[in-house]
């Protein structure tokens, strides 16, 4: 491949303008992604060592954490946070192997693959309550069982949701991870050659999922290590989704961070910051530990590899997969779609598995709300995905170009706005950006939530490109285009459906950003999200109904547009539609 | 770079050298106010509020070409964060909020750190109409001093349901035995939510002999003494609680949903019209009906203020005035608008204001004036926050 470049490069006629322009592009990313992370994160290391001059503190020293360390939850709140990441993400993990080892490239599998977008469409906050309203003791399942299988008229007093050890948490986590990481996957899957790889394991006379998960998971794992580090870092610090799913007495340490930065007394803003910086470390933490279980991983994995066991009993583990993965996508569209019915409901009493009549008075009271919101939502999306793949399209360009590949240091970097708590630099950077003299408005907004959609696009876009074949482009320099030619009218038109989905993704992290929008807005740039977050803030399921329904099309309809438009497009050119 | 840093600064420092707007030259005010957007910060958790207030926007651009914003915000708090924020950042002028519902520790926090603009609310032609036997001019007993402005009155009831408790327990004692009798059929939203910290608030007024060191700083009060009462009737309803106490609702409105979900029988609202409003709404079933505790419950009010720095001062003190208007309070008093309580003195109002109120029907869980009562002084603002520690401390955290 390599071969090929230098030869390509080797025609270029002497540079132009542009090109200059481009190597600079990579440069530019980076510092786009690290200043506003840097200045956040300083920002909110200031107060954690006592310097908050608005409050009129200014005793530099340890006292913050003193006295978070005196908060007698801390422990259990500590523990919370290590125990509902780590172990969701490796349930998550285990269950896309799982899927992968036992059903890729079979017919049950197009069903996973068209099951994913509507999952990964729906919000996350959207998602727990639909899942707690599901399960709870007055949820839907008793409600559908009551009285007559269970002979309960009351519901019973049982501790489901909020349950002290997470569990629930867990499990809300989990059905929202497993649909993304299962999309990082399938990216990478698509250069690993499994099917030969398979082929050749196969006719050594191993079962289906060993094989797979010998052959194929190392070569895919190595592409989604970082997806997967994003998944741990997320489910650490999540705070919407525990809120409604974790327990309370004590919270996670993230959401009582939340909690402490909106006690009006200002004092604890400092605690606050403190355990902001307490999360950062404990993410560090967590991220190394999950690195040196890799090694160990690694390590025993070969030795399985080597002992060259066939594993043939597999009937079973395929059906569990299969169930596991079922029952977490059934949560999640499940509880949407008691949502929906919530929307419309009237009074809905238990056991009354439906309501006691239909209105559509929480739809018309919130149309006008969400017109205005839904144009304001798409503007904000539609152009910081815009920048964002521009950027992208740069930084590939330029890796293909020049060579200038992001080495392992600048891929942290692309993920540091996903890996750093949003609590930890949020607040530090709207205060940055007011020093300044950045209003806060939809384009500061916009520029925020890029910080955020980039590194998902950059993921999303970089592998396609990277697979394109590079022959096409050496044949148009041999007719002579230039290299801007080459890109505009041959890489990009074989790339749409790559850079639809790209964007897809873009418009949908775009949509769900809650803190950036809220923070760096100054609450004055209103979103679905802002509006469904602080309506959910209520507890009122109809109107989380509503909202939640909204902000799943608003993520959807992209989605459904890189699928249904480059098939438009290329109507009567079958040859573009597998590029 | 620099030099829109430059224009930007020299543009908020022209913002500062320009004469606030003085309430008591009020022509000028509404004169001012013309043409301004006011970023009214409100909880907006609350589909109905979200409404009145939608309408209120409506009305003062009509009368006052004022252009009113919404913003909704999941906690109050944020707000105080943004102010503090602009603060620390300089921007002492333009800045981004002109209005904030407020009340109790987050008023007491923006005043002690001067972040609030002001004095203007005792200005307000509408003050007239306000009643002064209402705990109007004491927020949490901390004096308003004219820096904040009321519009809504809310006192404690309870609410139960009367198809499962056709007598509720009337006294926060005869609450707790209850609960050991049925347990799991009550709980309170987990403080230091405002609603929970509340009901710690008029439990220990249920149990105190003496009330009167409740209105002076708790450090002036034997705290332990004081409050032992309080902790021993906590520790025996706790293990009778829903879910044991180990979980709360995290909000009122969450609590709301717990009753209507008939996981429990009895509530506590700061809304003597919420559950009114609530059956309106679908809600609540409509055999939910309230008591005020013997003894009396908590009253205070909600209010408005303005940040130091906020840019259309003007326009918001048109929000504000507007908010008092008879035509207003009637409009949040409707239990099909909101079921708010008003803070006007509606006996004295000319007749045709007074005749808004009289057409209002109350709703069937809403009790009269009468039956209400005096309501009890919100404690001062120290208790609440010892108690809150102490309450997380002992039940908070623990499992």
């Amino acid at each position: 491949m390599t071969d090929v470049r230098s030869q390509g490069a080797a025609r270029h006629r002497p540079q132009r303008r542009p090109a200059r322009v481009l190597p600079a592009v990579p440069m530019l990313a980076t510092a786009f992604l690290l200043l506003p992370v840097g200045a956040g994160v300083l920002g909110t290391l200031a107060p954690a060592f006592g310097v908050l001059p608005a409050a009129g503190v200014m005793q530099p020293g340890l006292g913050a954490f003193a006295d978070l360390a005196a908060w007698p939850g801390l422990p259990d709140a500590v523990r919370l946070s290590l125990v509902a990441g780590g172990v969701s993400t490796l349930l998550s993990l285990a269950v896309v192997t799982a899927v992968l080892a036992a059903w890729s490239g079979t017919r049950t599998f197009a069903a996973v693959r068209a099951l994913l977008s509507p999952l990964l469409s729906v919000p996350h906050a959207a998602a727990a309550f639909g899942l707690a309203f599901l399960i709870a003791p007055s949820g839907w399942i008793l409600r559908a069982l009551s009285p007559w299988a269970t002979g309960f008229d009351r519901p019973p007093d049982w501790l489901i949701v909020q349950d002290p050890w997470g569990l629930t948490l867990i499990a809300g986590l989990v059905a929202k991870e497993v649909p993304f990481v299962m999309l990082m996957a399938l990216a990478a899957l698509g250069q690993a050659d499994a099917g030969r790889a398979m082929t050749v394991a196969r006719s050594l006379g191993y079962g289906r999922m060993t094989a797979w998960v010998k052959v194929v998971f190392p070569q895919v794992y190595r592409q989604i290590r970082l997806p997967v580090y994003v998944v741990l870092a997320f489910s650490m610090t999540v705070v919407d989704v525990a809120i409604v799913l974790g327990p309370n007495t004590p919270p996670s340490l993230a959401v009582q961070a939340v909690k402490w930065m909106g006690d009006p007394d200002l004092a604890m803003r400092l605690r606050a910051a403190a355990a902001a910086v307490l999360q950062l470390a404990l993410v560090l933490g967590a991220l190394a530990a999950w690195w040196l279980g890799e090694r160990a991983v690694a390590a025993l994995g070969r030795r399985w590899i080597a002992a060259g066991g066939r594993g043939r009993r597999e009937v079973w583990a395929r059906r569990a997969a299969l169930g596991i993965a079922g029952l977490s996508a059934a949560a999640v569209l499940g509880g949407l779609a008691v949502l929906a019915l919530w929307s419309v409901a009237g009074f809905w009493a238990f056991p009354d598995p439906w309501p006691s009549g239909l209105t559509m008075q929480n739809w018309t009271r919130h149309a006008m709300t969400l017109n205005a919101t839904v144009a304001e939502t798409a503007v904000i999306a539609a152009v910081s995905t815009l920048i964002a793949l521009t950027l992208a399209i740069g930084c590939l360009e330029a890796e293909m170009r020049h060579g200038l590949r992001l080495g392992a240091a600048g891929l942290w970097l692309l993920y540091l706005p996903l890996l750093v708590p949003q609590v930890a630099f949020l607040p530090g950077l709207s205060t940055a950006m007011l020093l300044a003299g950045v209003q806060g408005g939809t384009a500061a907004v916009t520029a925020a939530h890029v910080l955020f959609v980039f590194p998902y696009v950059f993921l999303a876009l970089g592998d396609p490109w990277r697979a394109w074949d590079r022959r096409y482009g050496t044949v148009a320099s041999a007719l002579g285009a230039g290299p801007d030619r080459v890109l505009w009218s041959v890489r990009l038109p074989m790339l749409l459906a790559p850079l639809l989905t790209a964007a897809a993704v873009g418009v949908s992290v775009s949509v769900g950003q809650y803190l950036p929008t809220l923070l760096i807005g100054g609450g004055r740039v209103q979103t679905l999200t802002t509006d469904a977050v602080a309506l959910a803030s209520g507890g009122d399921r109809r109107a989380i109904g509503v909202f939640a329904l909204a902000q799943t099309a608003a993520a959807l309809v992209p989605f459904a547009l890189a699928i249904g438009l480059p098939r438009l497009i290329y109507a009567r050119r079958g040859g573009m539609r597998h590029g | 770079m620099r030099t829109i840093t430059g224009a930007l600064a020299a543009l908020a420092m022209g913002g500062a050298a320009w004469a606030e707007p003085d309430p008591a030259d009020w022509d000028a005010v509404t004169e001012t106010a013309r043409g301004q957007t006011v970023y009214w910060n409100a909880w907006g958790g609350s589909p109905t509020t979200n409404d009145f207030i939608a309408w209120v926007g409506r009305r003062v651009a009509e009368d006052h070409g004022v252009t009113l914003e919404h913003v909704k915000l999941s906690d109050t708090a944020s707000a105080v964060s943004r102010v503090l924020s602009e603060k620390q950042a300089g921007q002492h002028a333009g800045g981004a909020i002109d209005l904030i519902w407020i009340n109790g520790e987050n008023f007491a926090a923006m005043k002690a750190a001067d972040l609030l603009f002001g004095p203007w609310a005792w200005e307000l032609p509408n003050w007239a109409l306000v009643d002064r036997t209402k705990p109007v001019d004491v927020d949490f007993t901390v004096p308003t001093e004219g820096y904040e402005s009321p519009w809504a009155a809310a006192q404690v009831v309870f609410m139960y349901d009367t198809a499962d408790l056709p007598e509720p327990p009337r006294t926060v004692p005869a609450i707790a035995a209850w609960a050991a009798e049925t347990p799991g059929r009550f709980t309170y939203p987990q403080p230091p939510d405002f609603l929970g910290s509340t009901f710690l608030k008029q439990a220990l007024y249920g149990v105190v002999d003496d009330p009167a060191p409740l209105l002076d700083p708790a450090d002036n009060a034997d705290y332990d003494a004081v409050t032992a009462p309080l902790w021993a009737l906590l520790d025996q309803l706790t293990p009778n609680l829903w879910r044991q106490g180990r979980a709360y609702p995290q909000t009122g409105p969450r609590q709301i949903q717990l009753m209507a979900d008939g996981e429990i029988d009895l509530a506590i609202s700061f809304s003597p019209g919420e559950a009114s409003a609530a059956i309106a709404n679908f809600e609540l079933p409509d055999t939910v009906r309230t008591f005020v505790p013997e003894g009396g419950s908590i009253g205070n009010a909600s209010f408005v203020a303005i940040p130091y720095n906020a840019a259309a001062k003007a326009g918001a003190m048109v929000v504000a005035n507007f908010l008092l208007s008879p035509e207003a309070q009637a409009r949040a008093l409707d239990p099909q608008v909101l079921g708010y309580g008003t803070v006007l003195d509606v006996a004295g109002l000319p007749d045709e204001d007074r005749a808004l109120f009289d057409g209002i029907d109350l709703g069937i869980a809403t009790l009269s004036p009468d039956e209400l009562g005096t309501a009890l002084p919100e404690p001062h603002p120290s208790w609440m926050e010892r108690i809150e520690a102490d309450w997380t401390a002992r039940y908070g955290v623990a499992d």
